[in-house]
């Protein structure tokens, strides 16, 4: 089983955010950036085939050459091989459409993507992969099981899980329950040495249109300060969230 | 060239989202100048729709449950037959999951997580939360034909006079690969994802045992259990209960944090809630300075007077 992992490089939650050239570009200035959680935990359960199964594990990033750490991170981890397409993610039709190009040259199974990546959360790339190359698609996964060509896997529903049996090749929008957060792996020394040595290569872009463009960023309204209430006098919380907020 | 809307329903009853939805594209199609159009799936009576500006029903009964590639398709069949340019989904499980097969199916540009009607409609452009809630980002779709997810609680109900036509439609449906094996749900309970009040719990409640008043205040309010991501890590709760960034968002009207200290993970997750309540004994808490509200105290001193209150207020109220 040949398994792609998509990647996404995203700032760490909990760098500050910031914007730059009057609010219409996202300021990477003093910013840590890592793996995408969601596409973490698609890693990690990707390991687990490896390990068990014997499966291949490639992941995949669209992005500049400033994402290549990400990926390195990665193959510490235990990913294969690593492939970037030489592009900047402008929005989430244009990175699926380059994904697709990668899972039909790469001839992948599986490939499990993040249900959202935590900067743009858009929510878009494993679905508009999956309908670009004409896959399954299991979206919001906590659960999945490979048994030769047939799929098991669990997705979150509003207020519940639903189980589906489904079959390769699939595309899966991940995160936290295909492996659980103690899972995860921290690179250790060693495969920090052995991801040097692993193929990292560069693919230069095929003709992808973007279909959206942002045109501005705005921060929140700075939020006012607590209102406190003392434990003795509950009746006033009550009569706020009733009176002031009209929550109740 | 109206505006379509997937309108979901449960048991043949509509969900909120759907209200909301249908009340977002009454909005657009205002803007517009044009009529709504909504889709629903084997639903029997759905004139509910018209006193949210629906104008049209299209109901779907040659479809079974839900099935994304299979509603994805007859959504995109509805849009081409209404020549609809803008088609409007929730931010429900479901409609996150066929939005992006709809978008490509309709060759459409698609921007989820929108929070108000459209700034403008020529160039078409949408304000969205990015950056897990610390941000907002405008966004042009510039295809012919645009898909938009409105996130939950962000836009309301707007309630409008009208009656909506409905007609049977049925759309040419493919099979699918994916075939339901189990559903786990629990009925009883309100889900974190319709919920407009969230009760969520943390490590501060020291151990699985003391849920009860959690429960109990849910109940009172008639909220949605949740928790933090300690929680559901150490096993006192299910993980479909934990909330943040990594677990469920919560976009509630009204969040009522106790024994959580407010980590960035947790509060990234829970900020599109309009109202935030902490109650936590310890005054330093990070929650304090996200919240709108806070009882500084012993959450087993304040949870169960608080309920006492509650009840009072609502047999007054009722």
């Amino acid at each position: 089983m040949k398994i792609l992992v998509c990647i996404s490089h995203v700032p760490d939650t909990t760098s500050k955010i910031n914007f730059a050239e009057g609010d219409t570009k996202f300021d990477p200035n003093g910013v840590q950036f890592v793996i995408n959680p969601n596409d973490e935990f698609g890693l990690t359960r990707a390991m687990w085939f490896k390990e068990k199964q014997g499966a291949s594990v490639d992941v995949a990033n669209v992005g500049g050459p400033e994402t290549e750490p990400t990926l390195r991170k990665a193959l510490a981890i235990g990913a294969d091989s690593a492939i970037r397409v030489n592009t900047a993610a402008t929005d989430g039709f244009a990175v699926a459409k380059q994904l697709a190009k990668v899972v039909q040259d790469g001839g992948y199974d599986l490939v499990i993507a993040g249900r959202e990546s935590i900067d743009y959360n858009g929510g878009m790339v494993p679905g508009m992969l999956a309908g670009l190359i004409d896959a399954n698609f299991v979206n919001n996964c906590i659960h999945l099981e490979i048994d030769g060509d047939n799929a098991t896997a669990s997705r979150e529903i509003d207020g519940g899980k639903e189980t589906v049996n489904t079959s390769l090749p699939l595309v899966i929008g991940g995160q936290k329950g295909l492996v659980e957060e103690s899972d995860l792996r921290i690179p250790n020394m060693r495969g920090i040495m052995m991801a040097r040595k692993k193929p990292l290569m560069i693919i230069e872009p095929i003709d992808a249109n973007a279909e959206t463009a942002s045109v501005k960023f705005e921060k929140p309204a700075p939020k006012g300060a607590v209102t406190l209430v003392s434990p003795d006098n509950l009746d006033e919380l009550v009569n706020l969230l009733h009176n002031e907020a009209k929550v109740i | 060239m109206s505006v379509l809307v997937y309108t979901e329903s449960e048991q043949g009853k509509f969900k909120k989202a759907a209200l909301e939805v249908a009340s977002y594209a009454k909005a657009v199609a205002n803007q517009m100048e044009t009529t709504v159009t909504a889709i629903t799936f084997n639903t029997g009576d759905a004139s509910e729709l018209g006193n949210y500006g629906v104008d049209k029903i299209l109901n779907v009964s040659n479809a079974d449950g839900f099935n994304a590639k299979i509603y994805a398709d007859a959504i995109k069949q509805a849009a081409e037959k209404e020549g609809a340019k803008v088609v409007i989904v929730s931010s429900s499980a479901d409609s996150k999951y066929l939005a992006p097969l709809l978008a490509v199916g309709l060759n459409a540009g698609y921007a989820s997580n929108v929070v108000e009607a459209p700034t403008s409609t020529s160039p078409f452009t949408v304000k969205r939360t990015a950056f897990t809630n610390k941000a907002f980002n405008l966004t042009e779709i510039t295809t012919d034909v645009k898909v938009i997810g409105v996130s939950n609680n962000a836009f309301g109900l707007v309630e409008s006079t009208g009656s909506a036509a409905a007609e049977n439609f049925s759309p040419t449906l493919a099979a699918s690969n994916i075939s339901v094996a189990s559903v786990d749900k629990a009925t009883d309970k309100v889900s974190i994802a319709d919920a407009e009040i969230v009760v969520s719990g943390g490590r501060g409640l020291k151990g699985p045992e003391n849920w009860g008043m959690i429960e109990e205040l849910a109940s009172v309010l008639g909220a949605a259990t949740a928790c933090s991501k300690p929680v559901s890590d150490l096993g006192w709760r299910p993980h479909s209960e934990h909330v943040g960034q990594t677990g469920k968002p919560v976009a509630s009207n009204l969040y009522i944090a106790i024994g959580i200290s407010g980590a960035i993970q947790h509060l990234a997750g829970i900020n599109a809630s309009k109202i935030k309540v902490v109650i936590n004994t310890d005054a330093d808490a990070p929650f304090f300075k996200a919240a709108d509200y806070g009882v500084v105290g012993d959450a087993f001193e304040v949870v169960p007077q608080l309920i006492e209150k509650l009840k009072e207020f609502k047999a007054q109220n009722a």
